[in-house]
């Protein structure tokens, strides 16, 4: 294979997904240097193991990518992070079932009303704040739209642990939203940069 | 189906991700239970805020640039110089990685030694301490090499031989893919006591056998040789004369009780 016939395959099968590696680079280390760095290092990564690229989803293969490289800071530089989500990951049983507060308490209609009010500032500040196992299933499902199938393989788990942690992670994302409208029902407004 | 059994398939099937059979079951099931029929309209809502916040971060231009910067690096063009510009840019970009790596030999290298293969057991150095670094240390992980070997399959275009050596006192832990002397490598992780043994393994087309060489740097043993067309590299803290143990194991060679 020729460098430029290798270099056309990148630009277009790898390079339109550059805004999805920073993105999801953005959300799992939660402040845009670290991302800017991390999503530059799983480039040059995706780069050099190109020729191994077997087809399939160039999106799936390059957030993989994205995904090691980010953990392996996660491991170095919060290493809280990291163990909060190995707990949840290797706790038997607990992933796999549904948190017994929504089956008691199924959320009410002056809650949905302040969900579907809320501003941005306020849902970002939740999202950032939800736990890393369920944070990486609600961006790349809410946000990048990704399918059960290139989110199990992403993550490297079961479809159905996909589905479980985005059933827990919505559940808490919402609770968190509702946590903080009763706390600070003041509007939240983006700092003036 | 109960509220348990919907519960569980609810997000599926605000996902559309559930075959038609459970979709029409969860849908009867929500006709008549507000519990589930209200956590499906929050997660609604919920959807449509995320939507609105607009919580997509788009790359930065320095990281675009960079990238670009990156991939044209990476892929250079082939001989033809369509336009002098080019030509000129890619002349200073080749001189001064030139001068770079001209200045980076003399500095850092040790006047006596080869400088390619001190280079690659640099990277080879770079690359196991890289690995022994949190989760990184193998991607599957194994003793059983039957388990690792198919591992490899298709995602390498060779099949590295893959040997347990438990009863000699180096058990394979794992295995995974690694990058060296641009090549893609298969990196074997074989542990002797507390220590971890990288050995990389890559294709040596065309290139004839090599005699083990064994160097020492930054604290780590590096031992390599070629043979039968495959290239060996292994590196560790583990002392040389262990180090050397495993070696003649790989060479199929006998080793003397300890």
């Amino acid at each position: 294979m020729t460098n430029s016939y290798q270099r056309e395959q990148f630009e277009q099968l790898v390079l339109p997904h550059m805004d999805a590696a920073y993105n999801l680079a953005r959300w799992l280390v939660r402040n845009p240097h670290d991302a800017e760095d991390l999503a530059q290092e799983a480039m040059t990564r995706a780069i050099r193991f190109f020729s191994g690229f077997r087809g399939g989803d160039p999106r799936a293969w390059l957030l993989t990518i994205v995904r090691n490289s980010c953990f392996t800071w996660l491991g170095r530089n919060r290493a809280h992070d990291l163990a909060e989500f190995n707990e949840e990951a290797h706790s038997p049983g607990i992933s796999e079932h549904v948190d017994q507060s929504s089956i008691q308490m199924p959320p009410n209609n002056p809650e949905i009303m302040a969900i579907a009010q809320s501003e941005s500032l306020r849902v970002r500040r939740a999202l950032e704040e939800l736990p890393l196992i369920f944070r990486e299933a609600v961006v790349m499902r809410e946000i990048e739209e990704m399918s059960y199938k290139e989110i199990a393989a992403v993550t490297n788990v079961s479809i159905g642990t996909v589905m479980s942690r985005l059933a827990r992670g919505r559940d808490r994302l919402r609770a968190i939203l509702v946590e903080s409208i009763r706390t600070n029902p003041e509007p939240m407004e983006e700092p003036i940069p | 189906m109960t509220c348990q059994e919907s519960t569980r398939l609810l997000a599926g099937y605000f996902d559309s991700e559930l075959d038609l059979v459970h979709s029409l079951e969860v849908e009867d099931h929500l006709r008549t239970c507000a519990a589930c029929a209200s956590t499906l309209e929050a997660d609604r809502a919920l959807r449509a805020t995320i939507a609105r916040s607009r919580l997509r971060f788009s790359a930065p231009p320095t990281v675009v640039r960079n990238v670009r910067t990156a991939v044209a690096n990476a892929f250079p063009p082939e001989k033809s110089a369509p336009n002098r510009w080019a030509w000129n840019w890619s002349f200073a970009a080749i001189a001064a990685a030139f001068i770079f790596c001209a200045v980076l030999t003399w500095k850092l290298l040790p006047a006596s030694s080869p400088n390619n293969s001190t280079s690659i057991a640099d990277e080879a150095i770079a690359d196991h301490i890289r690995a022994l670094m949190p989760g990184h240390l193998s991607d599957v992980e194994s003793t059983d090499q039957h388990t690792v070997k198919p591992w490899f399959d298709g995602k390498l275009d060779f099949a590295p031989p893959v040997e347990n050596f438990t009863a000699q006192g180096f058990p394979l832990i794992g295995g995974r893919l690694d990058y060296l002397d641009q090549h893609p490598a298969a990196a074997l992780v074989y542990q002797r006591r507390k220590h971890f043994i990288s050995v990389f393994l890559l294709p040596a087309t065309g290139e004839p056998d090599r005699a083990e060489s064994q160097t020492t740097e930054r604290g780590y043993n590096v031992i390599s040789w070629t043979r039968g067309a495959m290239n060996y590299w292994l590196v560790s803290d583990l002392n040389p004369a262990e180090l050397e143990e495993l070696a003649k194991l790989l060479r199929g060679e006998q080793v003397g009780t300890k």
